[in-house]
Order: structure tokens, then C-alpha cells, then sequence
């Protein structure tokens, strides 16, 4: 096959890329610029568009002599992630920029133009295992768990997933490390990314505070609607955020509060006890069902990228996906997607996603 | 195989390979006193010397620095603050090592005025003229470059100083591109400073040349031991100015006309193949290795891959160090817009060049087009998402 693999600068997908080489692939490796300003964002290791990482992705292509070349998608990520992801807030959800970049750019802007040029695939270090079955690609989770990022890539759709590669599912990430090692390629001790890349400095409210300017509003306690401060914006906050609510006098009972729901409109925050946050029902939408499944289905709902996982039993009506969790989950928070697994041996496997709508 | 990316480098020449691999074993720093030392000095006075003959300049005028790069900056920087005065002029279309120069003097309080080029990215008289206005002797210096390294339009230097000469301003002019391409003469050009650079013309990398009238002052980039009249210093890079000096010597007296006649089959070609391709540049007054097109519908990353799979390597504008290909400003100040900016290629042919290379070309550009096609287009295609997607 022709395959083109995105090359991050980081050793995932270095190794990924090594590996599409060994199995006998012609591959050609892109990095994807997704800033104007490369400087601007942030230096050292952590990020995934910098200079420094574009010279990591030539370096690593070099290793394994394969063509190499920087492709500016810098204008359609800052419409297709930054600006969703600026929108998003402003409507009191909160976005999975990973996940969004996924499903717009590397597998969408990306992926097109890659297929249009006469590749077969596109590769990546992503940890998550795909699959072919009577002509059906099947998403499931890594076998490492704590890498796991199935449910970033789980809201592709089926002719997505079978233009996609992910030659890591496969593998711990300890394993990855060492056979960059092996392979000579200089970014196996490479930290890991966190965060946000086109947030440098991981100050995520203040990104925002910069872009949708200050918006006050008041943090209001749910139970008896007391006013218990006064806030800048509910782009500040989260559902399930318990530090940086600003509010001097401790709760009655002496016990710690959490934001419970966001409402953009009136710009109010409400706050309150731990257990008022635990959800047992999620209406989503927009959803995407690789797996045929028609009912209700038995399955395991995971509401964040990390963690945040519980029995459930879900059902596709219409255009929205029903879960009724069978255990509560605390952090619900709109604008996350729930996705939906079938528990396997062989890793749990992807039988949808949809974006969180509201929680009850 | 086919290297069609001879504005970038080209290869050394074999007589410049040969006198530059001589100097490599022989022994002295040209500053020194003894014998060895002597011996270095004369060799570099000697290659100054024919370069200055070559180019129609003094040898006192050979200022040798470490590339096309250094001259630029030590024109547009040391003129301007050896002149004291606030205005410096300068062309939109320049390449980035005065551009940018010119750029920061800006961010250090002087005044740029921009000099607009015409459609095929020349600047007229009339315009530096206009620039110049009613105070000249608030002008430092001018700045307008010989032969444009994209799109390949020479400019009229002559015509260009002569105006900036009657009103008492120096021109500087970087001739990169046209040194060793088209007749270049220092002193019938009239310009006050010229950079040229040694890889473009056969030559080696990491060394060029200012020259620069005795009568203009220059202030120094680099101070330490006061080589090259004071206004360059570092010890010489004798082996470097040897090859380069053979080079220029081999290079302005070999004929172009082969180049210009390869150039002319390679624009039939690539417009024969695609019609609707857009020759950018001036089509008489260019470099002879030059061809610029404009490929609608298709982005220059795309193409430049294609190409290179196929064996042809060629350009999508100037190099940029993250290796992005930005719209090019050169296009953009001849009245291109963004997106078609995006859609082009740099065709240049050199000293080895064949009609082999034109041939490889010939046969590969429709196909590459009509895949880049394909792939613009479906870069501009963006998925509604429906109710429920599989």
C-alpha cells in the first residue's frame, strides 16, 4: 500500500511510521503544521507543532529513509479545532480538541488529500487497534490501557477508519520506547505531550478570556440559589471543577462544592455538593455508529478521555443516542462524547460515539 | 532523474572543484606575516582580482563575507547607519535576506518606504523616483535586486541607479540570481553595492561577496581584526573565495543561450501539457534558467511531492526554515491572490542541464496537475455532518 504517515515529531508516531515501513508500505512522512507562527507556540518537547518538532519528524524520517515534507493545514485547523473550540466553551460545553482534530484534520482534511493523491492510507501513532471484518473496520482499545485513545478516535466513521492505520494498537507503550531505541531514533526518550498544543502555556482560561473577552455572571448555589460570587465568564469553568471557583466563604456544611451546570445565556454558574454531580443519564447527539446495533444495547459508556467509565445500556432514537447508566458518574459535562463499548477479550470494542448533550 | 532546482544551488563547476580542492591542503591564514601567510594573501588577492575583472569592478571594491545572506545585510544594515538618515527604499519583492533586514531596521526607528513592483515584478525608475520624492537627503540608501530568484524578471539596474544617483542616493542591488545568468558589469551598472553569492553561480557554499564603492560608506556588521577594509572582519576563508573566484570567471563567460533555448522547450512543454498553467514573471526581460507558472486549482506542496516520487525536483517558491510553504510575497506583491499564490512552481535550469531533464518534466507535469487537482479540490470539500453517520 501507499501510506502517509503523520509525523507529530514525537516517538509514537515515529515508530508507528517505522513500522508501516517495515511491513513492506511505501510510505512518505508529513508533518502537519497547524500553527502560522510556529514560534508562538510552545518550545520544548511538550507540544506537537513547534519548529523543534518538525525537526524531530525530518529526523526520524531520515532514520528510515523515507520522503518528508511539512504540509500548512494551519488554516483549517484554527477554523475547524480553535474556533470550535473557542465557540464551544462560549456555549458552556467543554470540547475535545484531540478529538475534534481527529475527525477534521488529520482524518478528514488530511486524509482526503492524501487519498486524492494516490495514498491508501493514513498512519498514525495513535494506541488503538483496528481491525477488518467482512468489510467492516472495527475499533477497539488498546492494549495498553493507561495509553488507551480509542475514545478520541471513536467518533471516525467507517470510511474513515478504513483509510486509517494504527500499527501501535498492539503494543505497551514502554515496548514503543524501546524499539525507537532499537531503531536508532533519536526521539525514544522524547516526553510524552500534554494539554492543549495551540495552548502553550496550559493556561486554558486565560486562552479563552483573551478570545471571548470578559463576560461576567454570577456562581450561584444550586440548592438555595444564593448568590455565592461573581465570575468573568462561564468559559471559565467545567462540569466537575472543584479549585478556581473564587468563592471566599466556605458551604455551610464545611464541605467542598463543584460546578453542576454552565448556562451561557444568563451567564450563571451553579455549584454545588459532590453527589449532585453524579449522572445516570445522558441524552447525545450527533452520533456515529460504525457498529450496527438497532434497541437497546448492553455495553460500558466512558464519558471523558480518561477514565469516567460505567455500565450502561444505550439506545440510538432518531438522531440522539440514549445512555442509561447502570452505575453513576460524576464530571458529565456537554460537549464531551460518551462513547460506547462492548467489553471483548481482545480488546473493548468501539460500538459508537456522540457528542454529550444534556446530563440527568 | 531531473534537477530542475538550479536557483536554489547548482552544482560546483569542475574547474572551480579543482582550484578550491588545491587551496584545501596548502597551509596559511592570509593574515599572517611569514611565508605561508604570504603565499594565502596572494592567492586571495589573485582571486580578487579576477573576480573584480569578471564583474567589471575594482578589486579594492571586492568585500568577500560568507554568503549572499551577509552582503545583504551588511549593505542594507551599514549603509543606513553609516549614512545617518531615516529612510531606507526598498522593492516588495526582494528576497528575505534584505527583506528582513530592511524589516528590523524598521523595528529600530527607520522609516521603509516600499517601492511596488508591476504585474511581472519589476520596479520602474519612475517608481523609485516617485519614492525618492521631494527629500532625498532623507534617503539612506535604496535597495532593488538585479534578477528576482522566483519569478526570474531582471530588473533595469542602470536606469534604477542613474535615478537614485541624481538625487545623491546609493543603490544597492542583490545580484544573486543574476551573477553568472545574465551580463553584469559593477561599474556600467552604477550601483554603490552588489551582493552576489558562490553556490548559485558554481561555486561553494558559505561564501559570497559585497562589492562595494570606495566612496560609500559602510558601517561593519562584524568587528574583530579589521580584514577586508575594516568593514568585514574574520579571518579569510581562502580555499572558499578560491573556488568561488573560478567560478565566477568559468560562469560569466559561458553562453546562455542553451539555458534560454532549454527554458523555451520547457515553457512549450508544461504549456502544451497544461494549457490553462499560468506563466508568471516577465517573458522577454528574465533570467535565462527561469520558469514560473501558476497552476490553478492545484497547491504547490502537492505538485513539488508528486514530482519528487517522480524523480523531478524543482521549487514551490523561496525555502523557508519550518519548510512550510507560505504564499509567496513575490506573487503576492505582483497582484496574485493568496490561494492561486499557493498553486505554484519554480522551474530553473543550469549549467548541466539537458533535454532529458526537460524531457522527464514534459511527460510528468499533466498527470502531477491532475492529481493536485483532484486533491485541492477535495482539500476545500468539508463533511456536514448528517444525523447519524456509520
Amino acid at each position: 500500500m501507499r501510506v502517509l504517515a503523520a509525523m507529530s515529531g514525537g516517538v509514537d508516531s515515529a515508530v508507528a511510521a517505522a513500522r508501516a515501513v517495515a511491513a513492506g508500505h511505501e510510505v512518505v512522512g508529513v508533518h502537519l503544521a497547524l500553527s502560522a507562527k510556529p514560534g508562538t507556540l510552545r518550545t520544548g518537547a511538550r507540544g506537537c507543532c513547534t519548529v523543534e518538532d518538525a525537526h524531530d519528524a525530518r529526523r526520524a524520517a531520515d532514520v528510515l529513509g523515507i520522503p518528508f515534507y511539512v504540509w500548512d493545514f494551519a488554516e483549517r485547523f484554527t477554523e475547524e479545532v480553535i474556533e470550535d473550540f473557542v465557540a464551544e466553551y462560549a456555549a458552556g460545553r467543554t470540547p475535545n480538541p484531540c478529538l475534534r482534530c481527529n475527525e477534521k484534520i488529520k482524518f478528514e482534511a488530511l486524509l482526503d488529500k492524501a487519498v486524492a493523491l494516490g495514498f491508501d492510507a493514513v498512519c498514525t501513532g495513535h494506541y488503538a487497534q483496528l481491525s477488518v471484518v467482512d468489510g467492516r473496520p472495527e475499533l477497539r482499545r488498546s492494549v495498553d490501557e493507561g495509553k488507551d485513545q480509542s475514545y478520541v478516535l471513536a467518533s471516525l466513521t467507517s470510511d474513515q477508519l478504513r483509510h486509517a492505520m494504527f500499527p501501535l494498537g498492539d503494543t505497551v507503550k514502554e515496548q514503543v520506547r524501546a524499539e525507537a531505541e532499537q531503531r536508532g531514533l533519536s526521539v525514544a526518550d522524547k516526553p510524552d505531550s500534554h494539554d492543549i498544543c495551540f495552548i502553550p502555556d496550559g493556561d486554558t482560561r486565560g486562552f479563552l478570556s483573551d478570545r471571548l473577552g470578559e463576560r461576567d455572571g454570577l456562581l450561584v448555589d444550586d440548592e438555595t440559589g444564593a448568590v455565592l460570587g461573581r465570575h468573568t465568564g462561564v468559559h471559565g469553568f467545567t462540569v466537575g471543577q472543584r479549585k478556581g471557583l473564587g468563592i471566599d466563604a466556605p458551604a455551610g456544611d464545611g464541605r467542598p462544592r463543584y460546578v453542576l451546570a454552565l448556562e451561557p445565556v444568563s451567564g450563571t454558574v451553579r455549584v454545588g455538593a459532590a453527589e449532585k454531580l453524579a449522572v445516570t443519564g445522558i441524552t447525545a447527539t450527533h452520533p456515529v455508529v460504525p457498529v450496527m446495533w438497532h434497541g437497546p444495547v448492553e455495553c460500558v459508556a466512558q464519558v471523558r478521555a480518561h477514565g469516567g467509565t460505567a455500565p450502561a445500556v444505550a439506545e440510538l432514537i432518531g438522531d440522539e443516542v440514549l445512555v442509561s447508566l447502570r452505575e453513576p458518574l460524576r464530571g458529565v459535562a456537554p460537549g464531551q462524547a460518551v462513547v460506547l463499548y462492548r467489553p471483548d477479550q481482545a480488546g473493548d470494542l468501539v460500538l459508537g460515539s456522540a457528542t454529550i448533550a444534556t446530563t440527568r | 532523474m531531473a534537477y530542475l532546482d538550479h536557483a536554489a544551488t547548482t552544482p560546483m563547476l569542475p574547474v572551480a572543484v579543482a582550484a578550491m580542492t588545491e587551496a584545501l591542503s596548502t597551509l596559511g591564514n592570509a593574515s599572517s606575516l611569514h611565508t605561508s601567510g604570504r603565499r594565502a594573501r596572494r592567492a586571495v588577492e589573485e582571486a580578487r582580482e579576477d573576480l573584480a575583472d569578471a564583474l567589471g569592478a575594482r578589486p579594492s571594491e571586492v568585500i568577500f563575507t560568507a554568503g549572499g545572506t551577509e552582503s545583504d545585510n551588511l549593505a542594507v544594515k551599514g549603509i543606513y547607519w553609516a549614512r545617518e538618515r531615516p529612510r531606507v527604499l526598498s522593492s516588495t519583492v526582494e528576497h528575505h535576506a534584505v527583506l528582513d533586514a530592511v524589516e528590523w531596521l524598521g523595528g529600530t526607528g527607520a522609516q521603509v518606504g516600499w517601492l511596488d513592483a508591476d504585474e511581472s515584478g519589476r520596479i520602474t525608475p519612475q517608481r523609485l523616483a516617485e519614492a525618492i520624492g521631494s527629500a532625498p537627503e532623507e534617503v539612506a540608501l535604496a535597495t532593488v535586486m538585479w534578477a528576482n530568484n522566483e519569478v526570474g524578471t531582471v530588473n533595469e539596474v542602470r536606469e534604477l541607479a542613474e535615478v537614485a544617483a541624481a538625487h545623491g542616493v546609493p543603490l544597492h542591488t542583490d545580484a544573486v540570481q543574476a551573477v553568472g545568468s545574465v551580463p553584469v558589469s559593477f561599474a556600467e551598472s552604477g550601483a554603490a553595492a552588489l551582493t552576489l553569492s558562490a553556490h548559485k553561480l558554481g561555486g561553494p557554499y558559505g561564501v559570497g561577496a559585497l562589492l562595494l564603492r570606495r566612496d560609500v560608506k559602510c558601517t561593519p556588521l562584524l568587528h574583530g581584526g579589521g580584514q577586508e577594509r575594516d568593514v568585514r572582519s574574520g579571518t579569510l576563508n581562502v580555499p572558499a573565495v578560491i573556488g568561488m573566484a573560478a567560478a565566477v570567471r568559468a560562469s560569466v563567460s559561458e553562453d546562455k543561450a542553451h539555458i534560454a533555448a532549454l527554458r523555451e522547450d520547457l515553457v512549450a512543454a508544461v504549456r502544451h501539457a497544461v494549457p490553462d498553467a499560468v506563466y508568471n514573471g516577465d517573458p522577454v526581460h528574465r533570467l535565462p534558467g527561469n520558469a514560473h507558472f501558476t497552476f490553478p486549482g492545484c497547491e504547490g506542496d502537492s505538485l513539488l511531492m508528486l514530482l519528487d516520487a517522480k524523480g523531478i525536483e524543482c521549487s514551490t517558491g523561496s525555502a523557508c526554515t519550518a519548510g512550510v510553504a507560505q504564499p509567496s510575497h513575490v506573487l503576492l506583491a505582483m497582484g496574485v491572490d493568496a490561494a492561486t499564490a499557493r498553486g505554484s512552481l519554480r522551474f530553473s535550469l543550469g549549467h548541466n542541464s539537458t533535454a532529458q531533464d526537460v524531457a522527464e518534466l514534459a511527460a510528468a507535469i499533466g498527470p502531477a496537475v491532475e492529481r493536485a487537482r483532484n486533491a485541492g479540490l477535495a482539500g476545500m470539500r468539508r463533511r456536514t455532518s448528517s444525523s447519524v453517520r456509520v
